[in-house]
């Protein structure tokens, strides 16, 4: 790549390459943004919104904004990292994020964030919203009081698995999370383990069964290390067709 | 000169377990060096029955019956500083996993329907008991609160770490490692 291309983040030069986002471009540099909708081997959403950094002095999700020569990109600033600590939690008072039964706890991005970003106080009154669980499927619990609505699922299942397992159902504070069945049960589906949908909820909402507490408190992906200092995990991938998502 | 004064400190558990006064006392020896900036009011250890004024409340659990609503009022109407404590205080935590189910469901299974009850058995009517509240509440609902520290329960390292920040005047910072969910 002889272009040599960049823009400024936080007072630092990033080099990108033509086609990257900025947060593509910023994860390759190794300066993490704290994001839970983008997933390095999908194409960007954009929805959770907690990516979002100024742009020129405009906000802009970083995972859906293509990277420009010349921008100033302003991420680790009180003022958003304010907004992301608002987004995070409004997400952890609309569902029911109980981290001490959780499966998910040490590996959970949502949590990773909190801690991250220094979310001690819930802020907002509490939804605790009535959502069922789903146990019917041999090998897969759905907690869906866990749901943050990134869609990684429903991509994984559309896109890749070819399946169409999960769709998301209602409108503002009714969406949620829907298995695709007559019966809306996981079970009445052609759902597998194996299923790259299973895998990539960022959150404890999928989770296999008869593994749980598997690895100790003190040796989970974020115990050792914040978040942000797992920065190569979310590096984008390149494809063998030199694609990007 | 005189030593100054030692800053007078509350705590209490509402629906909680007592396990983030556990947790407390898991500061092991450093009590004796707390005890130094510190005496205790209302609290298990001394057995107070009634928080006076004080300097710092520590309310372990959540809200989940009138009683719980009375002491934590208490609480704040007597000391400057009220800290949430624990995962029940700050979002109501395992007591809170009732709030998707009716009350009167829950107290029926208990105390009518569950098999092997005594003969006669029924849902406790006595008028000293505290009325259960319809949902468990946590305490940020019901009173203002000045800091909260997460944690199922807390480690006693997040605990003496909070406190020495506050007794020193500086604003509590916990950081990686000591912030937790779980």
């Amino acid at each position: 790549m002889s272009e040599s291309s960049s823009f400024i983040l936080d007072d630092q030069e990033i080099p990108f390459m033509p086609g990257q986002s900025v947060m593509q471009a910023a994860l390759t540099a190794g300066v993490f943004i704290p994001h839970l909708c983008y997933h390095p081997e999908f194409r960007p959403h954009g929805s959770c919104k907690l990516c979002t950094v100024k742009i020129n002095g405009r906000p802009a999700t970083s995972c859906t904004t293509p990277a420009a020569a010349g921008m100033a990109v302003e991420s680790n600033t009180p003022e958003i990292l304010d907004k992301r600590r608002t987004l995070l939690q409004m997400l952890l008072v609309e569902g029911n994020h109980f981290c001490p039964s959780c499966e998910k706890s040490g590996f959970c991005m949502l949590q990773a964030l909190g801690y991250e970003l220094g979310v001690v106080a819930p802020r907002f009154s509490l939804l605790y919203p009535t959502r069922p669980v789903d146990a019917s499927h041999p090998d897969v619990l759905l907690d869906f009081n866990r749901c943050i609505l990134c869609e990684l699922c429903i991509r994984a299942s559309t896109e890749v698995d070819g399946k169409f397992v999960f769709a998301l159902s209602g409108r503002g504070i009714k969406k949620h999370l829907v298995v695709n069945a007559e019966s809306g049960k996981l079970a009445d589906t052609n759902f597998s383990l194996a299923d790259k949908a299973a895998q990539v909820c960022p959150v404890g909402v999928i989770l296999p069964k008869r593994k749980g507490f598997a690895v100790p408190i003190g040796q989970r992906r974020f115990d050792a290390a914040p978040i942000s200092a797992h920065v190569d995990e979310f590096k984008p991938v390149v494809s063998a067709q030199g694609e990007r998502p | 000169m005189n030593a100054p004064r030692k800053l007078k400190v509350a705590t209490t558990s509402l629906a909680g377990c007592f396990g983030c006064h556990m947790s407390f006392l898991d500061i092991d020896e450093r009590l004796l060096d707390l005890l130094e900036f510190i005496e205790f009011d209302r609290s298990p250890l001394t057995d107070i029955k009634h928080c006076g004024p004080c300097d710092i409340g520590i309310i372990e659990g959540g809200v989940c019956n009138a009683d719980n609503v009375h002491v934590l009022r208490e609480f704040r109407a007597n000391c400057k500083v009220l800290i949430a404590l624990g995962a029940c205080a700050v979002n109501g935590g395992l007591p809170a996993q009732r709030n998707h189910l009716d009350l009167r469901d829950i107290l029926a299974a208990v105390y009518v329907t569950e098999e092997g009850l005594a003969p006669g058995t029924q849902i406790p009517n006595d008028p000293e008991l505290p009325l259960p509240l319809n949902q468990v509440h946590p305490i940020h609902e019901v009173v203002r609160v000045d800091y909260f520290l997460p944690g199922c329960p807390p480690s006693a390292d997040a605990i003496w770490k909070f406190l020495t920040d506050l007794i020193a005047g500086r604003t509590p910072h916990l950081g990686h490692g000591l912030i937790q969910y779980d």
